[in-house]
């Protein structure tokens, strides 16, 4: 349920549609402003009540049961119930009423416990105390009972209550550092700034005296994007209006840290906050196999509402004759009599859907969610996918997708971080053209100074020089790294100086702390922020001060950040940093051509690389830029763009200073797994923000491009010299001739020596192929289809230069093109999130990075490698256990079904069932449960490590193979027969004779007994057949279950139960088993059951045998060598002996 | 093998936990259990279906089948069997005297005879009728005498009395009479001795059905508050006023009846000829007979048919070749595929293990 439109509505609702507004005014404090300002409309807000329970405990139950039935299962299933109560059936309705009211209070009961948890939450976050300032003093208040407009007090280590705008803090220079570790999971210390012009008000006395209001937009979602404006009133004046971003900020869940407190008055309290409204359920993503269980059941419905039609029609056609209708000794009551025969003709063909119902079991559902859940457990135990060096092991945030895992057909992987290590290392910087690497740290000891730089080209002069440590100095201001202290203030100039790590930088960018890092090594530590100057110790162990003015924070879409800073000497700078692409256009100076040659070779190599560049500012010119910026950074609507715009006017005219070098290593065995994902026929596409030959060259590394891979490139590069549309017509031409020559290849057997495609696309192509031409004349509306048409040809694609939301129009493209391949997408960033949550099966990777991917991804891991695992094993594993258990389930129900149906032909329509109600009732329950809830846990039809050795085995189950509708019919085929074979093997052995020695006869119960005990152990012996991997468990459940079903049928019979008002079954096992043949015809039956499934199994072995079953036959065949060579080494042995004696 | 690699895991994993940053505990916690279940690394027996495992268990079935299946023909051809379909005559009063010459053969049976009767086309298994009793007042409940279950109706009540037993199965026993006479040479009939008791299971007989009123033998007074099935022509309790011990709900042909019969042509034991005691002498010894049959039971308006059967009975029950054919059919199947299993595992088997060889 969409919690905004509800939201919405009920706003609209309280307020009326005239004062729905886009903004809010929150009067800090609760005093009214001055009269004369604007007439602000007023507003009710939520409490700060958060509610995240969906229950309370008198709507529990309606709302709870609402729910369950609406699912479709449950639903019909409740239809089933109501029938049996309500018409004259021949089940009782306790044999699907027990089933579903286990299932309906087990559901229940769990999400009441999970409710009853988020209640106890709820309460203690609700209830928890603040310190609220009212009247200059501190009050102490429920959490709950917080309203828009208080002025709150956190403490270090509190947890803001609600989203907060920081007024003031404890720290003179009105900073405050927060983790918002439990919001998206990262946890450095992020600084977030009080209100320039009140962050003087320090006091709860102070802080009340404070006359302001804040205006800002409503409620939304996202975390990082807020726009606000405080106006102050200072002795009746004309306010002050001051801007508010997302740094004055203070969310809810954050947690204040190094700061003993603040103040800070709440405009978003409650369900309202940026938490609460991030707090979605996660769209219900649904499997394949799900989708072919769905299809079955249709299939199933459809025959269940045919057999009841045929039966009902036959009934008729049969009691045309009164005699059958009515025979003397079987009358009919007199309300019976009288009911219409429409009425009976419906009755009747209800009665048939209850008999027959069991055919869609209600257990399924549960067998299915149970091998989910448990199923899931196994993917948090591995020990292979524990990573030691985080201490974590794998999540399952949803365990619906378990099989998913093992359908994939097309993998979206990020790069950085996820092929990648993401742990930078400056590799070299070049100024000017000379390139300089700074020494790797040896043995843990930094060699301080100048020693760590070594120049390979010529040492540059006192130009040079200078030019050099501006470089250096550059790095060391342009960014927003922060030093996390230790304790003590003493200890850290120290610290840094003699390389013992009692600080370290963190930033949430690592490519930034790897290049401050670097200029460590190089000579020059950037210190600290104090006081809004940054300080640095330069080579000669001074401490150069520079005041930051301003920060231009980094942008994907600018790609470059940069920092006003006013040196010691007075003089205003401009530091720029960013990627080669946004600077080089922006430079007027420099030895631009010398550092591009540099930044293209690094790019090559793998290296991300950046380029710095600065500019001198004058007084006059700083003046005017600082007026541009406030006044983007005021406004209150699309202050981004604004924003944006003044970046672009104040970041250009650069003097080129040079370029980095960062290097990201590759994941422990990345190309090891891609090519498995390879060879396992997945198709591997990188999805990355970074340019091209930085991309293409990790894809070389990681084996994702071979030597002989054709590149094709589809990029802005080529679509400017040619049209888009002619360069994608060349590239289909050539794809699909090669393509026409693989299936020849495929046909002939020779399939390895063919030659490969890779594509390589950027973002902005990309956007024109997927734009929609708005001219019909040309056929624009195909490129589409023709790219679809290129990347299905290619074995690997590269998209650079991508945007998060690129990556998820990708994702969706492909979904949706005509196959529906299944597609899985791993990252580890935020900007992963769209495509993680757009794939079918999305892997978030625990990585730098934060958390918010593995947080919104189906399944978390600690390192790419161990997507091998994950699908070629475990997603291998569910798959076949599903698609065994869905066709295992209706194929049980079939042979449980169809005798009953059978015996109506033989019962006059009389909708007689022909097993007892207690049998009806557990079979499914607990009878044929367990074998097969267990085999869909434990199966393996070949081992683990096979599996890994040889991803070819993947292709074996590819595009839901062992869920088609071949194999469907075989399966429900095999459920008729067996079904026959029961019935009539029964009906010939009733066959107007007795099989008892002492002439006495057996009635219907015996019938229904004989058919049923044949049948349990028929389905269970099938199951039996196709477990490969027998365990103790294993054998305990199956040999268990029979042996239950034969104790419970003793007992059963054994005993008149009191509480039953009828006794047809006393002694009816007992009888039978005293009877020889019917052991010699149960045993018989049995056989004719299993014989035909052994057969097709034995003979598709023999004559076309899958890889898998080539696998199993290979291993049976070396244990039994193995066994061989050594008896025959024994032999050799022993006959060596004798003869040396 | 296994174990050891479990061990040299468990090893590895407390190195990482004294240098891991996050504290020993932390990472300790975290850390999966390493058991063999949990890797899914139980050792196990990994069976596999090929043409080659299963041929035995083929060859072995067959061999084990066709022999039983000999041995349960042969048996049930032993078995004499007669069978007389009663012709329904309006008169009340019918007796056959055809049997003559085919009870000739009954030279060598010793053992008892059982003599069934059969119904056609009476379906003893619609739902209406099957449920048309009730088990606590059959099984001696005071309060379900007086007050049947509803699932007796149209036959609950008559009279505003409580009809026991109720029910249509009840109903409608089977109330002809059957008697056999032996024709001697010399023209008397000497009336066969039938045993009516030990045609119903004992625990029918002993538990499931027992009279109202415990202990007290006068039947008629603890029935006196009841009315009779509409159908019969006397009630319950003088059904066999000679035998207390078969009288009332305990009466054998009752509880008989009142086991339903799985399908509309069945046949039910009637009576039991005992073998004679001196075990020289034929059950039945060969000459003619005549079966008297005092017909109450209407069949003609549902088509029914009517049959006497007398048959002897071995361990396999009556006479039914249905199992000894099967049996010797799945055998010779099972045996046939056997051989075909074994031509393909020769042909296929070789090349398949060729071809895997070079992988």
């Amino acid at each position: 349920m969409d919690f905004s439109t509800i939201r919405n509505l009920i706003t609209r609702y309280c307020t009326g549609e005239e004062s729905w507004v886009d903004s809010r005014t929150v009067y800090i404090g609760h005093k009214v402003p001055p009269p004369g300002t604007e007439a602000y409309i007023p507003q009710r807000f939520p409490d700060n009540r958060v509610v995240s329970s969906k229950y309370t405990f008198w709507n529990f139950i309606p709302k709870n049961l609402f729910e369950q039935f609406r699912r479709i299962a449950n639903f019909y299933f409740l239809i089933i119930f109501l029938v049996q109560l309500i018409i004259d059936t021949p089940t009782s309705p306790m044999t699907s009423g027990l089933p579903l009211f286990f299932v309906i209070t087990v559901t229940a009961i769990k999400q009441g416990y999970e409710d009853w948890i988020r209640h106890k939450a709820d309460n203690a976050v609700n209830q928890c105390p603040v310190h609220v300032i009212q009247h200059g003093k501190v009050v102490r208040k429920q959490s709950q009972k917080l309203q828009v407009g208080d002025i709150v007090q956190v403490k270090e280590d509190e947890t803001f209550p609600c989203d907060l705008i920081l007024l003031s803090t404890s720290r003179e220079d009105g900073t405050c550092f927060v983790t918002t570790a439990s919001l998206d999971g990262e946890s450095s210390h992020k600084t977030y700034y009080a209100v320039q012009d009140t962050k003087a008000f320090n006091t709860a006395e102070e802080v009340d005296t404070l006359h302001a209001t804040i205006e800002c937009e409503q409620p939304q979602p996202d975390l990082y994007k807020f726009v606000g404006r405080i106006n102050i009133y200072l002795d009746r004046d004309e306010p002050i209006a001051r801007p508010l971003g997302s740094e004055n900020l203070l969310l809810r869940g954050a947690t204040l840290k190094n700061t003993e407190y603040i103040h800070a008055v709440a405009i978003y309290t409650g369900m309202e906050t940026k938490m609460a409204l991030n707090y979605q359920s996660k769209s219900q993503k649904r499997s394949a196999v799900e989708k072919s269980m769905n299809a079955y059941l249709i299939v199933y419905l459809g025959i269940l509402i045919s057999k009841a039609l045929i039966n009902t029609v036959l009934k008729y056609v049969w009691q045309a004759n009164p005699n059958r209708d009515e025979p003397w000794y079987n009358q009919k009551t007199e309300t019976e009599r009288q009911r219409h025969v429409l009425i009976r003709a419906f009755t009747d063909f209800l009665a048939f859907m209850v008999l027959f119902n069991y055919i869609i079991p209600v257990s399924m559902y549960v067998t299915v969610e149970m091998q989910k859940f448990l199923g899931s457990y196994f993917i948090l135990w591995d020990d292979d996918m524990f990573d030691e060096e985080l201490g974590e092991g794998p999540l399952v945030n949803t365990s619906d997708l378990n099989e998913e895992l093992g359908q994939v057909e097309y993998v979206f992987t990020d790069k950085t971080g996820t092929l990648t290590e993401n742990n930078m290392e400056l590799r070299e910087c070049c100024v000017d053209g000379n390139v300089y690497v700074p020494h790797a740290i040896c043995n843990g000891q930094i060699l301080p100074g100048a020693a760590g730089m070594d120049m390979i080209d010529s040492s540059p002069g006192v130009d040079g020089k200078e030019r050099e440590e501006l470089f250096f100095r550059a790095l060391c201001l342009c960014h927003t790294v922060q030093v996390k202290e230790e304790e003590t203030v003493d200890g850290i100039k120290r610290g840094i100086h003699q390389g013992k790590s009692t600080s370290f930088y963190i930033s949430s960018s690592p490519d930034e702390v790897a290049l401050v890092e670097g200029m460590k090594r190089l000579g020059f530590t950037y210190l600290r922020l104090k006081d809004s100057h940054m300080e640095i110790l330069n080579r000669e162990d001074e401490m150069e001060r520079f005041e930051l003015l301003e920060v231009l924070n980094f942008d994907s879409v600018r790609r470059r950040m940069s920092v006003i800073v006013k040196s010691s000497s007075g003089e205003y700078y401009l530091f720029c940093k960013g990627a080669d692409s946004s600077i080089f256009p922006r430079v007027v100076s420099g030895k631009v051509e010398q550092v591009r040659a540099r930044v293209e070779h690094n790019a090559v190599e793998g290296l991300r690389t950046l380029c710095v560049a600065y500019k001198k500012l004058t007084h006059e010119e700083y003046d005017q830029t600082c007026r541009l910026l406030n006044s983007a950074k005021l406004a209150l609507q699309d202050r981004d763009k604004k924003l944006a715009e003044a970046y672009d006017v104040i970041e250009k005219d650069f003097i080129l200073l040079g370029a980095t070098a960062v290097e990201d290593r590759l994941q422990d065995k990345a190309a090891d797994t891609i090519e498995s994902l390879h060879k396992a026929g997945m198709k591997v596409w990188v999805l990355t923000g970074d340019k091209m030959e930085t991309a293409a060259a990790t894809c070389y590394a990681s084996k994702l491009f071979h030597r002989n891979t054709q590149i094709l490139e589809l990029t802005t590069k080529r679509t400017e010299e040619q049209s888009l549309h002619d360069v994608l017509f060349d590239l289909s031409r050539t794809v699909l001739r090669q393509h026409g020559s693989m299936t020849r290849d495929i046909f002939s057997g020779l399939s390895g020596d063919y030659q490969d495609y890779g594509l390589i696309i950027d973002g902005a192509t990309l956007s024109a192929v997927l734009k929609p031409t708005q001219d019909v004349t040309s056929n624009g509306g195909n490129y589409k289809e023709i790219f679809l048409e290129i990347c299905r040809n290619c074995s690997a694609v590269l998209c650079c230069r991508m945007a998060p939301l690129q990556k998820a129009q990708i994702v969706k493209l492909i979904k949706a093109s005509k196959e529906h391949p299944i597609t899985l997408a791993i990252g580890d960033g935020a900007n992963d999130v769209s495509m993680i949550l757009e794939a079918h099966v999305g892997i978030g990777i625990m990585g730098k990075e934060g958390r918010q991917a593995a947080r919104n991804s189906d399944y978390a891991i600690t390192k790419f490698k161990h997507l091998k695992k994950m699908l070629l094993v475990h997603g291998h594993y569910y798959y076949i256990r599903i698609a065994e258990l869905v066709q295992y389930f209706f194929y049980k129900n079939v042979c449980f079904i169809f005798p009953q149906f059978l015996y109506q032909f033989f019962c006059g329509f009389s909708q007689q069932p022909l097993y007892d109600t207690a049998y009806l009732t557990l079979y499914n329950i607990s009878f044929t449960s367990l074998p097969i809830l267990l085999y869909s846990l434990m199966e393996q039809h070949i081992n683990m490590d096979i599996l890994k050795r040889d991803p070819s085995l993947y292709r074996d189950i590819a595009k839901n193979s062992l869920l088609r509708w071949p194999t469907f019919i075989y399966w429900t085929l095999l459920g008729v027969f067996d079904a026959m074979v029961f019935f009539f093997g029964a009906f010939f052995l009733f066959d107007n004779t007795t099989f008892t020695s002492n002439g006495q006869m057996f009635g219907n119960w015996t019938f229904g007994t004989l058919v049923f005990t044949v049948l349990v152990f028929t389905v269970t012996l099938k199951l039996a057949l196709d477990t490969h991997y027998w365990t103790w468990i294993n054998h305990f459940v199956i040999w268990g279950s029979l042996l239950f079903y034969v104790i419970f049928s003793l007992l059963w019979g054994g005993i008149i139960w009191p509480f039953l008002n009828y006794q047809r079954m006393y002694y009816v096992f007992m009888q039978m088993l005293s009877s020889g043949p019917a052991w010699l015809s149960i045993i018989l039956l049995i056989i004719v059951s299993l014989l035909p499934d052994v057969v097709k199994k034995v003979l598709c072995r023999a004559l076309c045998p899958t890889t898998t079953e080539r696998i199993q036959r290979m291993r049976a065949d070396r244990i039994f060598e193995r066994v061989e060579t050594n008896i025959r080494d024994s032999l050799l042995d022993g006959i060596q002996n004798t003869t040396e004696a | 093998m296994m174990a050891s690699s479990y061990n040299a895991k468990d090893e590895d994993g407390h190195h990482p936990g004294s240098v891991g940053s996050g504290g020993p505990g932390a990472v300790k916690s975290k850390k999966p259990d390493n058991t063999a279940f949990k890797q899914q690394r139980l050792p196990a027996w990994q069976p596999i279906l090929t043409a080659g495992t299963v041929l035995p268990a083929f060859f072995m079935i067959g061999l084990i089948f066709i022999p039983i299946g000999i041995g349960l023909l042969v048996t049930s051809n032993n078995i004499k069997e007669f069978e007389v379909r009663a012709v329904a005559i309006a008169t009340s009063y019918c007796v056959i005297r055809a049997l003559c010459s085919y009870t000739a053969p009954r030279t060598k049976d010793f053992s008892n005879v059982f003599m069934y009767y059969g119904l056609s086309n009476f379906y003893q298994n619609h739902r209406r009728y099957v449920k048309s009793r009730d088990d606590s007042q059959l099984n001696g409940d005071k309060s379900s005498l007086l007050n049947p279950s509803k699932e007796c109706e149209p036959y609950r009540t008559s009279d505003k009395k409580s009809i026991a037993p109720c029910g249509a199965i009840a109903n409608s026993l089977f109330n002809d009479t059957l008697e056999l006479f032996y024709i001697h040479p010399n023209g008397s009939r000497i009336a066969i001795h039938l045993v009516k008791t030990g045609i119903a299971w004992w625990t029918d007989k002993h538990v499931k059905f027992r009279n109202p009123g415990e202990n007290n033998n006068n039947l008629s007074i603890v029935f006196q508050d009841t009315s009779k099935p509409v159908n019969w022509r006397k009630p319950v309790y003088e059904l066999d006023p000679s035998d207390p011990d078969n009288n009332g709900f305990i009466n054998e042909d009752f509880i008989v009846w009142m086991r339903t019969a799985a399908l509309p042509t069945f046949r039910k034991l009637y009576r039991i000829i005992q073998k004679k005691k001196d075990n020289m002498t034929p059950t039945l010894p060969p000459g003619n007979y005549s079966l008297e049959v005092i017909y109450n039971y209407p069949v003609r308006s549902f088509d029914g048919r009517k049959r006497m059967i007398l048959s002897t009975i071995s361990w396999m029950g009556g006479k039914n070749p249905f199992l000894g054919i099967a049996y010797i059919t799945v055998g010779s199947v099972c045996f046939f595929l056997g051989v075909v299993l074994l031509i393909i595992h020769h042909k296929y088997g070789n090349r398949n293990n060729n071809a895997d060889i070079p992988n």
